[in-house]
């Protein structure tokens, strides 16, 4: 849906300062962008669950961070979440690839889950399902922030 | 764990845990950020109140790592102390690799191995049947200092140099007892007020 350089713009703009991720098929192009852009810093973890606490303290340390994974690895990373997001109470941000979710014949139990799984850990999200859809992700994250909480961004995506 | 593994692991000498955190609170300067964890997260406000202090309880296992990394690159003209529990990083080893890969100068690791799951009781972690050597694993991390300490005596006279004196990111490995219980009953402050703190401490 997004370009590498499109996203790498917008998160500036957006004025997120590290991107934190766990990459799939469908985000892992951007890479070269996000490593390109001299106002991100890219933070690879070696598990989702790493990703939530090391935003928080990049948080904490007054940067502005946004973590990037896929469904698979929201799941993963339940625990973490629910630490930063509900314990600690920190509002930060993150943008979630739901795989299959354009492909409707998939019973990928990926795809099955992201919405019971969004709805269980009552998260405010907000659903990218098409290009049409952009302009949202830009708006919740301003609207997060206006409200200084916490938010998703769930990216529709395709067959990996 | 087998016989010959029990004797290898009951023959390493341990020192007393609080005993070798007051080693660090003699040593650290005011200016340091230190995040701890489990069982250190319960006695260190016992021994010492510091604004710049972060005991991650409640927490996610594995956490206090990633969250100390966040904030070492968030404030790179700060020095960030991280204490956690074997147990602890049992669970999120990957953390290490992430701590080489990002290769902050101004983190500090430092590892409370008892082999056992403290503040759930005692149980034992895989770890002392594995034998695990942290050092080893930090070292091939890429953590550019690592240390081992089993006794007081050792980790008192060495602690100021491997602090203060040599190059980031370090890690040691403190080879402790148990936490006596009357340290693991005490509660953490509550998370509130300690984030408000530490937010005004770095502003």
């Amino acid at each position: 849906m997004f370009t590498g350089p499109e996203i790498a713009s917008l998160l500036i703009d957006l004025g997120f300062t590290h991107v934190v991720w766990v990459p799939d098929t469908a985000i892992g192009p951007w890479e070269e962008a996000l490593e390109a852009a001299e106002q991100l810093q890219l933070v690879r973890v070696c598990r989702e669950g790493e990703a939530w606490p090391l935003a928080a303290g990049l948080l904490l340390g007054g940067k502005q961070p946004l973590v990037v994974m896929q469904t698979t690895g929201l799941y993963e990373s339940g625990d973490a979440l629910r630490n930063v997001l509900y314990d600690l109470k920190l509002p930060l941000f993150a943008l979630i690839g739901v795989r299959n979710w354009l492909v409707p014949e998939s019973r990928d139990s990926a795809k099955t889950f992201a919405e019971p799984v969004v709805q269980a850990w009552q998260l405010n999200a907000v659903w990218l399902n098409s290009a049409a859809d952009k302009p949202k992700l830009a708006e919740h994250v301003r609207r997060c922030r206006a409200e200084n909480i916490a938010g998703v961004a769930m990216l529709a995506e395709g067959a990996p | 764990m087998n016989a010959e593994q029990q004797a290898a692991s009951s023959q390493q000498p341990t020192m007393p845990v609080v005993d070798a955190l007051k080693v660090l609170i003699q040593q650290i300067p005011d200016d340091w950020i230190v995040v701890t964890n489990q069982s250190s997260a319960r006695t260190w406000p016992k021994l010492v109140q510091r604004k710049l202090d972060l005991h991650y309880n409640p927490s996610t296992m594995g956490g206090a790592v990633p969250l100390a990394l966040g904030l070492a690159i968030a404030q790179p003209e700060r020095e960030v102390l991280c204490i956690t529990g074997d147990g602890a990083l049992l669970i999120n080893l990957g953390s290490l690799v992430t701590v080489g890969a990002v290769n902050p100068k101004n983190l500090t690791v430092i590892v409370l191995e008892n082999g056992i799951y403290e503040v759930t009781g005692g149980q034992e972690t895989p770890g002392p049947a594995a034998l695990i050597e942290f050092g080893k694993l930090a070292e091939s991390t890429g953590f550019e200092t690592i240390a081992e300490y089993h006794s007081l005596r050792d980790w008192t006279r060495q602690a100021h140099e491997f602090l203060l004196e040599t190059t980031g990111p370090r890690f040691a490995c403190l080879a402790v007892d148990q936490t006596p219980p009357e340290y693991l009953k005490s509660p953490t402050p509550p998370m509130a007020e300690q984030l408000a703190r530490l937010r005004a401490a770095l502003s």
